[in-house]
């Protein structure tokens, strides 16, 4: 498997500096504002979109971390079930703008699972949805609010997104998937 | 072997490879770290506004219990139903089912109801395993007769990594008090406490205390790689002396034959835990019971209300670590087929 690299780190750390500032604008300001990771790698993203915003606009926007492996629709179809990575939203929910943020937008599928699991947890206001990746191929009616990268892929192609956090450096790839995907890195 | 209190990377990839959890004599200890992990998200989901979630929605879970159960049937029923699982109970009479074609009859039948996880608990021990061999889901026991009490061991493990520093059992000492000869809780505890690096401790008459003697020398000679010796005593005193953990057992009246106590109040008086038996323990140690107590028998009022006792946690975090189990065990559906006993 060859993979091609499409995004260097200094393309991700411009890229996520841009969605920052399309969230705030789109906000008109940051009150009422959290942003919450999809586990795993939405999970840094959302801390560097935060770190970003707290950069320009010189305040704090709360970050939360969401599994949404319970509520995954394919639970049945998997040989294992996936290992749970953890929940932790320290902030109310209610009348918030929710800014949901995961590395690759695929199928939309995790995106109905993580709105299923946010509407358990309280009522936002709002929820919108930033990506790294939009590789398209949608199989519900979804849509990204803010995209880092489109990248028109084929189904048997899979992107892999590197963050430094879990990943030791930052990039995004794109290779052939040979059999079996890995456990963790191509998202849905 | 890791210890407790660490989740390593190379630990965090293992998966569940168990149709079945009968006892935790199978279990290894990546994957009860694993069923611990699990259980965290599933307090974290108990913690939520709406205690629920989908992740088994549309299974059907039976529960078939042919011996007298309150806690452990209504806390497997709250958790598949946490679940979203569909959940079905079968109440049967006691007294005249023994191992044979009736219980294979009846896990027929249920099995043709639709029932894909079936939780039973039965006076005899093994009968488990024969549920297992015609039914085409998952078994899980929840109790036979002296064998194993596989969910109270792990509860009763979650709840001690829940209290003591670290969440590391390696060298503390834990002391099991009473009926250990009638005990499936003991005997599965045995499993996971051993597993978990325990100095454990199992204590009582030499009548209730029956075999245990040559389980323990045959662990300290290695039978099971792993895991660790334990100690069996009738002095309690000896039992108790700064352990970090004491764990009471109900005296099983029902399952009595003459001639093992001379009284309740006789083992009362010799056995019992009370406030100042209980002093000889470390100052911060906890007090477990998997219930249901006999109090003023095995343990004390005051003891079992004491700020020490832990005994509502043991209730609390078990509907966590069944609402684990059952998710885990309903992924296993691709499991080996040579596992099917197990």
């Amino acid at each position: 498997m060859t993979d091609r690299q499409i995004m260097t780190g200094d393309e991700i750390r411009r890229a996520i500096v841009r969605i920052s500032h399309e969230i705030v604008e789109k906000q008109a300001g940051t009150q009422g504002l959290v942003l919450i990771g999809i586990q795993r790698r939405g999970v840094p993203l959302a801390k560097r979109i935060a770190d970003a915003i707290e950069e320009h606009e010189g305040t704090r926007v709360p970050v939360g971390a969401l599994d949404i492996t319970f509520y995954r629709d394919d639970l049945s179809l998997v040989a294992q079930q996936p290992i749970v990575k953890g929940t932790d939203l320290p902030f109310d929910m209610n009348a918030a703008t929710v800014v949901l943020v995961d590395d690759v937008l695929f199928t939309g599928r995790t995106i109905r699972c993580a709105m299923d699991a946010l509407i358990d947890f309280g009522r936002p206001r709002a929820i919108r949805l930033a990506v790294l990746i939009d590789r398209g191929h949608r199989e519900l009616p979804i849509r990204a609010d803010h995209v880092g990268k489109n990248v028109p892929t084929s189904r048997e192609e899979i992107v892999r997104v590197h963050v430094a956090e879990i990943d030791g450096s930052d990039e995004v790839s794109i290779g052939r998937l040979l059999r079996v995907p890995e456990a963790g890195g191509a998202a849905g | 072997m890791a210890t407790a209190a660490s989740t390593p990377a190379a630990t965090s990839s293992v998966a569940w490879r168990h149709r079945h959890l009968i006892d935790v004599d199978v279990v290894t200890w990546p994957e009860i770290e694993l069923i611990m992990r699990t259980t965290d998200e599933m307090k974290g989901v108990l913690a939520r506004p709406i205690r629920r979630v989908p992740a088994l929605n549309g299974r059907r879970v039976m529960t078939l219990f042919y011996e007298a159960s309150t806690r452990t049937r209504v806390s497997f029923e709250t958790a598949a139903r946490n679940l979203s699982a569909d959940v079905v109970s079968i109440a049967t009479a006691t007294s005249s089912v023994t191992k044979g074609e009736s219980l294979v009859d009846t896990v027929r039948t249920l099995e043709a109801l639709g029932a894909e996880i079936l939780v039973m608990r039965h006076a005899v021990s093994g009968a488990p395993y024969l549920a297992a061999e015609v039914f085409g889901g998952h078994v899980l026991n929840g109790g036979d007769g002296w064998h194993a009490h596989p969910t109270q061991a792990l509860l009763d493990l979650y709840t001690m990594r829940e209290h003591l520093p670290g969440g590391n059992l390696r060298g503390r000492k834990v002391a099991i008090v009473g009926d250990v000869l009638h005990s499936r809780v003991a005997r599965s505890n045995i499993w996971t406490l051993t597993a978990a690096g325990a100095d454990l401790w199992l204590c009582g008459p030499a009548t209730l205390l029956r075999g245990m003697d040559r389980w323990a020398t045959a662990w300290g000679s290695g039978a099971i790689p792993g895991h660790g010796r334990f100690n069996v005593t009738t002095d309690i005193e000896a039992a108790l002396r700064d352990a970090d953990v004491v764990m009471g057992l109900r005296i099983q009246r029902e399952r009595m034959q003459g001639g093992l106590l001379p009284s309740l109040r006789e083992y009362a008086a010799r056995f019992q835990l009370n406030a100042e038996r209980v002093s000889l323990a470390r100052p911060e140690a906890i007090v477990m019971h998997p219930g249901p107590m006999n109090e003023g028998v095995e343990i004390a009022p005051d003891v079992a209300a004491s700020g020490r006792s832990v005994i509502t946690d043991q209730v609390a975090n078990g509907v966590a670590v069944r609402m684990a189990l059952l998710y885990l065990l309903a992924g296993a559906h691709e499991a080996a087929s040579g596992e099917i006993a197990r």
